[in-house]
C-alpha cells in the first residue's frame, strides 16, 4: 500500500508546480506540503553535495586567464584539457617535473600488493576466529580490535623502527606492511562477523566429510563469500588509495603515494598558483576512488557499515 | 554386539555442565533417539559422538574402537543435519563426492557409491543440480545421502525434519524408518519431537539438563514414565496430574478435596509409600458417558470448554475443582457447562512420589 | 575407509597441537596484536618520559616532557581546535545526519540517487577534500568573491585566512566529508526497527516528530553510541585534512594534536615531545573508549 503511495507522491513532487494537485476528500496524496518540503531538503542537501564535484570538474576545463576574470561556479567558456595533461604529465614538486603520473604508478604499486595481502591474511584470520575457536584467540582478538582504535600517532615511530630492523623502511615493501597491519582489525572484524553468520551444520558436516582448516576454506567458505571479499576490497583499495599520512611517513619522495603528491603539488609554494592544474589534478587523485564507489554501490555502503558492525 | 557405547561423559563449558557423567549403550543396528526440550543437551551429546565438541571427561567407542580423540572424519560416522548443510556452490553429485575426495578415494569407487546412494534415496535426476534448486524435501534426501556414501555403520541424526513442513516431515519419516529397514545400520537420532521419537525409535533416551531420565523402548516411556518429567513431557496433551495424600487403610488410595481414587488395581512399582503423591493419567485413558461407569473408577466432571480437533475431541473440564482433561471421540456431542460422568482405570495411570517425583 | 586410528587417539592430545593450522593462520592475527598495537604503544609511552630528540634515548627525565608540552602554545591552539571541531563535528554530523537518514526514510522516490549523492565524498581522501574547500573557501576567486560580484561589496567570507575562524573552514570540509557516512548508518539503525513500532504509533495518533524523538531515537541507543565513537575516533585522528587545507596556519591557528605530533617526530626531530604528545592522544580515546567498552561489553557479560 505504502510503494503505491509513494510512488504517486513522488512523481508528482518532481513536478511539482506544474501540476494541479488533485481535489478531492482523499488526503497525502501528491504535492502535500510534507513532499514538498522532503523534496525540497534532500535536492538543497544534494546540491551542496555535488557543488565541490562541480567546481572541480569546471576549474579544471577553464584557462586561467578565465579564472581570474570568472565566477567559481560558471560553466567554461572555452573548454581545454590542458591542465589535466599538465597535471599528469608535468606538474612540478620540488625537483621533479613529470605530473602526478609517477604518484599514480606508485600508488597502483602500494594499493595492489597491500589490497591483496591484507585481505588474504584477514580473510584467514577471521574465518580462524569464527569457526575454529581457540583458547586465548579472544583476547587477541580484543587487543586488534581495541588496536583500531589507537591513535596511529602512537604507533607511528615504533613502525618507523621495526621497518628499520627490517630493512624496508621508506620503500614500497614497508608501506605495503604497514598497510596490512592496519588493515587488519576492520577486515578480520568483517571476516570474522561474515564467517560467523556462514550456518555452523555446513562447517560441521565438511569436518564430518574430512576436510580440514584449509580444505574448508578454500572449498566452502571461500567460494560462498565472494561478496565479502568485494566489500573488503572495496574498503581497502579506497582507504589505501586514499592514505596520506602513512604514505608521508613511510616513504621517500621517489616512492610517494598519489595523495602525497598531490599536496605537494597544489600546496607548493614556489611558483605562480595554477589553478586549474590544481583541480585537474585533485580530480585525477579522486577518480580510482570515485570510480570504485558508483561501480560498487550498494556494497560501497555494506563495506562502511561494516566499519560500523559490533564485534 | 554394542556399535556405541559412551562411559562417563561429561562436558564442561566453563563452569557449565553440559553433560553430566553420562553412559549409555546402542546395539548394533538400533535405532536410538535422543528425546529432549531444547537446551537439554541432546545434540550437544550427538555433536560430541561426530567429535565436533571435544569433551572433557570420559571415553567414547564407535564400533568397538576408542575414538575419544579421533577427528570426525575417522570416527566411521555419517551426519546428517537440521539444516541439511549443503555445501552451496557444488551440485548435488559435488555434495555427495566432498567426503569421499577428501579421503582419496579411487575415481571410479566415489562413482560406484554415488550411484548406489542416488538409487537408494531415488535422487538420480538430482545429480547435477546445485542445492538452491532443490526442495526442502530433496535437500534432505541429498544430505542423507552425503551420509550413506560414506559407507559407515553409524549413522547420526541431528534434528533432520524440523525444517520440513508437516506434510513432508510425515513422508520423510516413513522413508527414514525404510531405509533403516533396509540398511540395518546403527542410528542415533536427535529430535524434540515426539511423535518422530515413538514412530522411528527402537528405544528411546529422554534427556533433561544434560542427564538420561529414562532409557526405554517407546512403549515402555509412554506407559510407565519413571519419573513426573519423562510422564508430563512425553503426550500430547500432556498427562493429567492431580496432588493428594497416599491412604493404605484396607487398600492403597488417593484422597484429594472429597474425591477418593482407589489403587488396588495399580501395581507400585517400589515400597515407597509416601504420604503426598502425584496421581497422573493420560486424557486418551479416560472414557467418558455410558463408557465410563464400566470403569473401576468413575466420577462427574463439569465441563468448560470442547476442542475439537477433527479425529477426536479435547475435552477441558474440572474435577473435584482440579483442571482435568480428556480425549473423547470427534463426533461426540459434549457442550461446555454440561456435566458429565467419566471414569478410568488406575491401573493405567503413573503415581509418583511428590517430593522426589519418582515413580511408585 | 574408516581406518581408526591406533589407541593413540585414546590420550587426549596435548592442548597446544589441538587445532595447529588455526592457530598457525592466526600468527599474523597476534604479532600484529601484540608487537605492534601493544608493544608499538607501550613503547611509545615509556619513551615519553625520556629526552629522546633526534633519535629515541632511554635516558629517563620524569614529567618533563609533558610539561613541556602543556606550556607550549602550538600544542594549546591544537587541543583548543581539536575541542572545538570535535564538539562541533559531533553536534552537526549526529543532527545532520540523523536528519538527512529520517528524511531519506520517508519511502521516497529516488532515495538511492539521494544516497549516493551525500555519501560520495566519503570515498574521496582528505587531501581531495581539503584542497576542494580551499579552493572554494579561495577569497579571491571562491564565495567570497562570487557574492561580491553580485553588488554586496563588503561581503567577507574567508575562514581560511582568519585566525579567529580557521578551525570552523575545515570543520566545512570534514562535515562535507563525513556526514553522508552518519547518514548511512543513520539509515541502517531506522530500518533496523520494527515497522509495526511505527503502525502502532499512527493507531495511537502520535505526530511523527513524537515517535522519532521519544521512541525510534531511544530505541536507536546503540547505533548513536558507535556513530559516537566512529566520530569521536575520527576527531583525533584529524590530519590530512589540515594538512591540505591550511598546513596548520595561518600561523599555527588550525594546529591540531595529530599534526603537532607529526611535526615534532619527523620535522623538528623532538621526538620526546612527539611521544608525550601522542601518549596525550592516546588518553584523551581512552576517556572516550573505557566507558564505552564498559558499557557495551562489561554490562553484557554480567547480564
Amino acid at each position: 500500500m505504502a510503494d503505491v503511495i509513494t510512488r504517486d507522491t513522488a512523481a508528482a513532487a518532481m513536478t511539482a508546480g506544474r501540476m494541479e494537485g488533485p481535489r478531492g476528500a482523499k488526503p497525502k496524496r501528491s504535492i502535500s506540503p510534507r513532499n514538498v518540503f522532503i523534496y525540497g531538503t534532500l535536492l538543497l542537501v544534494s546540491i551542496y553535495y555535488l557543488l565541490p564535484l562541480y567546481v572541480m570538474i569546471v576549474t579544471s576545463l577553464k584557462g586561467m586567464p578565465e579564472i581570474r576574470l570568472g565566477n567559481i561556479f560558471a560553466p567554461p567558456v572555452e573548454i581545454t584539457f590542458e591542465p589535466w595533461v599538465k597535471a599528469w604529465a608535468t606538474a612540478c614538486t620540488g625537483l621533479n617535473c613529470d605530473g602526478l603520473s609517477r604518484g599514480f604508478w606508485n600508488s597502483v604499486q602500494i594499493t595492489v600488493p597491500s589490497v591483496i595481502l591484507s585481505i588474504a591474511i584477514a580473510s584467514v584470520n577471521g574465518y580462524a576466529l569464527a569457526n575454529w575457536r581457540f583458547k586465548g584467540a579472544d583476547v587477541f582478538f580484543t587487543i586488534l580490535i581495541f588496536g583500531a582504535f589507537i591513535p596511529y600517532q602512537v604507533m607511528l615511530y615504533p613502525i618507523v623502527i621495526l621497518l628499520r630492523e627490517l630493512g624496508i623502511y621508506g620503500t614500497l615493501w614497508g608501506l605495503i606492511l604497514v598497510h596490512t597491519i592496519f588493515g587488519m582489525p576492520i577486515l578480520t572484524l568483517l571476516f570474522r562477523n561474515y564467517f560467523t553468520t556462514v550456518p555452523e551444520e555446513l562447517f560441521k558436516a565438511a569436518r564430518v566429510d574430512g576436510a580440514g582448516f584449509w580444505g574448508i576454506y578454500f572449498k566452502i567458505m571461500l567460494p560462498m563469500s565472494l561478496p565479502i571479499f568485494v566489500v573488503a576490497m572495496i574498503i581497502q583499495i579506497t582507504g589505501i588509495w586514499n592514505d596520506f599520512l602513512f604514505g608521508v611517513v613511510y616513504t621517500k619522495p621517489d616512492v610517494y603515494p598519489m595523495t602525497v603528491q598531490l599536496n605537494n603539488i597544489v600546496n607548493s609554494v614556489q611558483g605562480v598558483k595554477e589553478y586549474n592544474v590544481n583541480m585537474a589534478a585533485t580530480i585525477i587523485t579522486g577518480l580510482v576512488p570515485l570510480f570504485i564507489y558508483f561501480v560498487s554501490g550498494k556494497l560501497f555502503v555494506r563495506g562502511i557499515a561494516a566499519g560500523a558492525v559490533k564485534g | 554386539m554394542t556399535s556405541v557405547s559412551i562411559r562417563d561423559l561429561t562436558l564442561k563449558f566453563g563452569s557449565l555442565e553440559v553433560l553430566k557423567s553420562l553412559n549409555l549403550d546402542i546395539d548394533e543396528g538400533e535405532f536410538l533417539v535422543l528425546l529432549g526440550p531444547s537446551g537439554c543437551g541432546k545434540s550437544t551429546l550427538l555433536n560430541c559422538i561426530a567429535g565436533l565438541l571435544d569433551i572433557s571427561d570420559g571415553q567414547i567407542f564407535i564400533g568397538g574402537n576408542n575414538v575419544t580423540w579421533s577427528e570426525p572424519s575417522e570416527r566411521g560416522i555419517g551426519m546428517v543435519f537440521q539444516s541439511y548443510a549443503l555445501y552451496p556452490q557444488m551440485s548435488v553429485e559435488g555434495n555427495l563426492a566432498f567426503g569421499l575426495k577428501n579421503a582419496r578415494m579411487p575415481k571410479d569407487e566415489i562413482e560406484k557409491r554415488i550411484a548406489r546412494a542416488a538409487e537408494v534415496l531415488q535422487i538420480e535426476p538430482l545429480l547435477k543440480r546445485k542445492p538452491a534448486q532443490l526442495s526442502g524435501g530433496q535437500r534432505q534426501r541429498v544430505a542423507i545421502g552425503r551420509a550413506l556414501v560414506r559407507d559407515v555403520d553409524v549413522f547420526l541424526f541431528d534434528e533432520p525434519l524440523s525444517n520440513l513442513d508437516a506434510k513432508l516431515r510425515a513422508e520423510l519419516r516413513v522413508e527414514i524408518k525404510r531405509l533403516h529397514h533396509r540398511l540395518k545400520n546403527t542410528m542415533i537420532y536427535v529430535t524434540h519431537d515426539q511423535i518422530e521419537a515413538l514412530t522411528l525409535a527402537d528405544r528411546i533416551a529422554i534427556m533433561r539438563n544434560g542427564i538420561i531420565q529414562q532409557l526405554d523402548t517407546p512403549h515402555e516411556i509412554y506407559n510407565r514414565p519413571v519419573n513426573l518429567y519423562v510422564a508430563g513431557f512425553m503426550g500430547s496433551p500432556g498427562m493429567n496430574f492431580i496432588e493428594g495424600e497416599l491412604s493404605h487403610h484396607s487398600e492403597a488410595a488417593l484422597n484429594f478435596s472429597s474425591t477418593k481414587v482407589p489403587l488396588g488395581r495399580y501395581p507400585f512399582a517400589s515400597d515407597d509409600r509416601p504420604g503426598k503423591a502425584i496421581f497422573g493419567i493420560r486424557p486418551e485413558h479416560v472414557s467418558c458417558g455410558a463408557a465410563a461407569s464400566d470403569e473401576p473408577f468413575s466420577i462427574d466432571v463439569e465441563i468448560e470448554v470442547v476442542e475439537p480437533m477433527g479425529a477426536d475431541t479435547l475435552v477441558w473440564a474440572v474435577l473435584d475443582g482440579r483442571e482435568f482433561r480428556f480425549r473423547v471421540d470427534g463426533q461426540s456431542e459434549l457442550r461446555a457447562g454440561q456435566t458429565t460422568r467419566i471414569g478410568f482405570d488406575p491401573a493405567k495411570a503413573s503415581i509418583f512420589d511428590a517430593q522426589t517425583e519418582l515413580r511408585l | 575407509m574408516t581406518t581408526i586410528p591406533a589407541p593413540a587417539a585414546t590420550q587426549r592430545p596435548i592442548r597446544l597441537f589441538r587445532n595447529k593450522a588455526a592457530k598457525i593462520a592466526a600468527i599474523p592475527m597476534i604479532l600484529t596484536a601484540l608487537v605492534v598495537f601493544m608493544g608499538g604503544t607501550i613503547w611509545t609511552v615509556v619513551f615519553s618520559f625520556t629526552k629522546s630528540r633526534l633519535l629515541p634515548k632511554a635516558q629517563f627525565i620524569g614529567l618533563d616532557q609533558y610539561e613541556r608540552l602543556w606550556s607550549s602554545s602550538k600544542w594549546g591552539i591544537a587541543i583548543e581546535n581539536m575541542v572545538i571541531y570535535g564538539l562541533c563535528s559531533l553536534v552537526f554530523s549526529l543532527i545532520i545526519g540523523f536528519v538527512l537518514a529520517a528524511l531519506l526514510d520517508q519511502k521516497i522516490r529516488f532515495e538511492n540517487t539521494f544516497r549516493t549523492i551525500m555519501l560520495y565524498p566519503f570515498a574521496l581522501s582528505f587531501i581531495v577534500t581539503g584542497l576542494v574547500w580551499q579552493w572554494i573557501l579561495n577569497p579571491d576567486f571562491g564565495i567570497q568573491k562570487v557574492v561580491r560580484a553580485t553588488g554586496w561589496e563588503s561581503f567577507s567570507f574567508d575562514p581560511l585566512n582568519n585566525q579567529e575562524i580557521v578551525i570552523y573552514g575545515i570543520l566545512i570540509a570534514g562535515l562535507w566529508q563525513g556526514t553522508g557516512l552518519i547518514m548511512c548508518l543513520m539509515l541502517a539503525g531506522l530500518r533496523g526497527i520494527d515497522e509495526d513500532i511505527w503502525k502502532a504509533s499512527r493507531v495511537d495518533g502520535i505526530p511523527a516528530w513524537k515517535t522519532y524523538l521519544f521512541i525510534v531515537i531511544p530505541m536507536m541507543r546503540p547505533v548513536f553510541v558507535t556513530t559516537l565513537v566512529i566520530i569521536a575516533s575520527g576527531i583525533v585522528r584529524l590530519y590530512d585534512l589540515v594538512v591540505a587545507q591550511t598546513s596548520g596556519g595561518p600561523g599555527i591557528a588550525s594546529e591540531v594534536p595529530a599534526k603537532y605530533v607529526y611535526d615534532a617526530m619527523f620535522l623538528s626531530q623532538n621526538l620526546g615531545q612527539g611521544f608525550a604528545g601522542s601518549t596525550m592522544m592516546l588518553l584523551a580515546v581512552l576517556i572516550v573508549l573505557i566507558p564505552w567498552a564498559y558499557m557495551e561489553f562489561g554490562g553484557r557479560k554480567r547480564g
